[in-house]
């Protein structure tokens, strides 16, 4: 009992210790760090999964760490809407290190160590940020989990360190807005916490020291979501770091962030200021709009499979900011649903990225031709996850975009429904081309009799192909309970009157 | 000009922040980049430093907090500092050492790739 009870602090503390095991018995043996990794994961998902249980059973859970009551000691609050970002999160990262060990034994055989250290700690990061009810304890944690994605992402090859480099200047620069925001919060309110805050904060909406820690925080989240137009650091980061790193940072990343804005909007802030107090929502729409055909286009051009999915996170990422900022219930509860689909679907493109690059070496889309022979179950999965970026029913992509044109019409926002569709309709083109050309047997060669092009079926190892139908059969699943999840659990995080 | 001159510590850290923003954004040396980055963090923290900072107050310790004048004493806050957002800021500034350190070992292992330190000429060994 004492651990169902000690769970929330052992979400965050399982994989913070796993950090130092894995650098200690890795330093002996080497073979030891994916087995740490590997229990660490599978157990912060296991308190994770009981915690979001005990919160659909008993309500929103309140922890406090060290026991100090939460004005003035760092408490972790427990909600439907972070509980089921913390599942999400803890059952990508347990997939990501299935996924990682063939990986990083072929990519990076020098650095096991240090990867699964930095990949541990990434994960802390992203959990902590994600339970905390603490305004400055979240900067800590993003500077943690930002402080190892570069790491994690100068790993990569040739040109990773200098995408790494831009990373960091321009993730300083967001943290460092985010962290000026809170001081200007404090100033005005002498509080930290976020409950505590958004108690005081309502007398003082009047003034124009907390419109600029709103517009400062919102700013700082942005440029670490890499949201149109401070996306800049992004395609380059994902698509030079390890296929592991990416695997995990980018289905994780930038979700985490939009979490923190709807935390910040609705529990710092709330949605009356936001929404109503503020005429910030059309601009910001708009951008969103901008962000999602920018996206879109720019993933058209890319010849690249990982720079093309880089450019389908900035769209992605306008369909949350976006859907948040409709102020509709749909839209709000389509952003959070989007938030898990887009985690599980980034994640399968990633992971099958990852096995083109182990299998075949090269990320080019003209790499991929005669996959569909060579690799059946791969590309199953892969189908179902482009026909869930596509928005096809029955898979969970189809059901968040439902929401969020659902919350367009509502809101009359009917710009943000075209770009909607029309980023979908860009979706189709570039998956079926991608699909096309890996159902064509590559150019046969003229040496070469008929024979000879006879594929033989080469599948990816089990490791890596365990997460890839995992995620591809959640996405089925995910999407046939959308209704259940929308009902159970996104309904109770809306803000009361939407 | 009474308003800029009561708030001068708020200039002095929007002029600070500004000199490492320019350095991030417009230096192209990645060193330069990295000082600028620095300077930027630093004025954040000496923003905070300076709102905890009052006129006529000492450091928040209470002396005399034990024995018998412990229960007469009056504890008036004014007369102390407010010392969290001191602490905030150790905080804070082992984040910017932290990425201090990330950015420079960024720095180094671009050098002993491309033999440059200068953006333009790694791009144009990019191409």
């Amino acid at each position: 009992m004492i651990i169902y009870e000690q769970a929330p602090a052992l979400i965050v503390v399982i994989p913070l210790l796993s950090a130092f095991a894995i650098n200690i018995f890795g330093l002996y043996n080497r073979n030891t760090c994916f087995p740490i990794a590997l229990l660490a994961m599978a157990a912060t998902l296991g308190a994770a999964t009981s915690t979001l249980v005990r919160v659909l059973q008993t309500g929103p859970i309140s922890y406090r760490l060290g026991g100090w009551p939460p004005p003035f000691g760092i408490e972790y609050v427990i909600d439907h809407l972070n509980g089921l970002v913390l599942v999400t999160i803890a059952a990508v990262s347990l997939l990501a290190v299935i996924f990682a060990k063939l990986s990083v034994e072929k990519e990076l055989p020098e650095k096991i160590q240090q990867f699964y250290t930095l990949f541990v700690l990434l994960v802390t990061g992203l959990l902590g940020m994600t339970l905390t009810g603490d305004a400055f304890n979240l900067y800590v944690l993003l500077e943690i989990s930002a402080l190892t994605g570069y790491a994690l992402i100068a790993l990569g090859d040739n040109r990773a360190l200098l995408a790494s480099f831009n990373y960091v200047i321009l993730g300083t620069i967001g943290a460092s807005f985010y962290l000026l925001g809170v001081g200007h919060l404090y100033i005005m309110t002498g509080s930290l916490n976020m409950g505590d805050l958004f108690n005081i904060l309502p007398a003082l909406y009047a003034t124009r020291a907390v419109f600029v820690a709103f517009l400062l925080v919102l700013c700082g989240v942005w440029l670490k979501m890499a949201f149109f137009p401070l996306h800049t650091w992004l395609p380059n980061a994902y698509t030079y770091a390890p296929s592991a790193a990416g695997c995990l940072v980018a289905p994780l990343v930038t979700k985490v962030s939009v979490y923190i804005m709807i935390r910040v909007m609705l529990s710092v802030f709330s949605a009356n200021y936001v929404f109503d107090v503020l005429s910030l929502a059309g601009p910001i729409v708009w951008l969103s709009v901008a962000a999602i055909l920018f996206g879109s286009i720019f993933a058209l051009a890319q010849t690249d499979l990982k720079k093309m999915l880089t450019y389908l996170i900035v769209a992605e990422v306008g369909y949350m900011v976006g859907g948040v900022w409709l102020a509709t219930g749909y839209g709000i509860s389509g952003a959070i649903l989007h938030i898990v689909n887009d985690a599980l679907m980034t994640f399968c493109l990633f992971v099958f990225a990852g096995i083109v690059a182990y299998k075949i070496g090269g990320q080019k889309l003209s790499d991929l031709q005669g996959l569909y022979r060579k690799m059946p179950v791969t590309m199953a999965a892969f189908t179902v996850g482009a026909l869930s970026m596509i928005g096809v029913p029955p898979t969970a992509g189809f059901f968040s975009k439902w929401y969020l044109i659902l919350g367009a019409i509502e809101a009359g926002s009917y710009h943000f429904m075209a770009a909607l569709l029309i980023s979908s309709l860009v979706n189709a083109i570039l998956f079926f081309r991608i699909i096309e050309i890996a159902y064509f047997e590559p150019k046969a060669d003229h040496h070469h009799g008929t024979e000879s092009s006879e594929a033989v079926i080469s599948e990816a190892p089990f490791s890596m192909l365990l997460p890839l139908l995992v995620v591809a059969v959640g996405l089925i699943v995910i999407g046939l309970y959308s209704g259940t999840i929308v009902s159970n659990i996104i309904q109770y995080s809306l803000p009361a009157g939407l | 000009m009474e308003y800029l001159v009561s708030h001068y510590n708020y200039w002095i850290y929007i002029l600070l922040m500004m000199v490492g923003l320019y350095a991030m954004l417009a230096k192209n040396n990645l060193v330069k980049k990295v000082i600028g980055m620095s300077i930027f963090q630093t004025a954040i923290i000496v923003f905070y430093v300076s709102t905890g900072a009052k006129r006529e107050a000492t450091i928040p310790i209470i002396a005399h907090g034990h024995g018998h004048d412990a229960a007469h004493a009056v504890i008036d806050a004014a007369h102390y500092a407010n010392p969290l957002p001191h602490v905030l800021m150790l905080t804070a500034i082992v984040v910017s050492v932290g990425t201090l350190g990330v950015a420079l070992a960024l720095c180094l292992g671009i050098y002993r790739r491309y033999n440059t330190l200068e953006e333009d000429e790694i791009q144009e060994q990019l191409q």
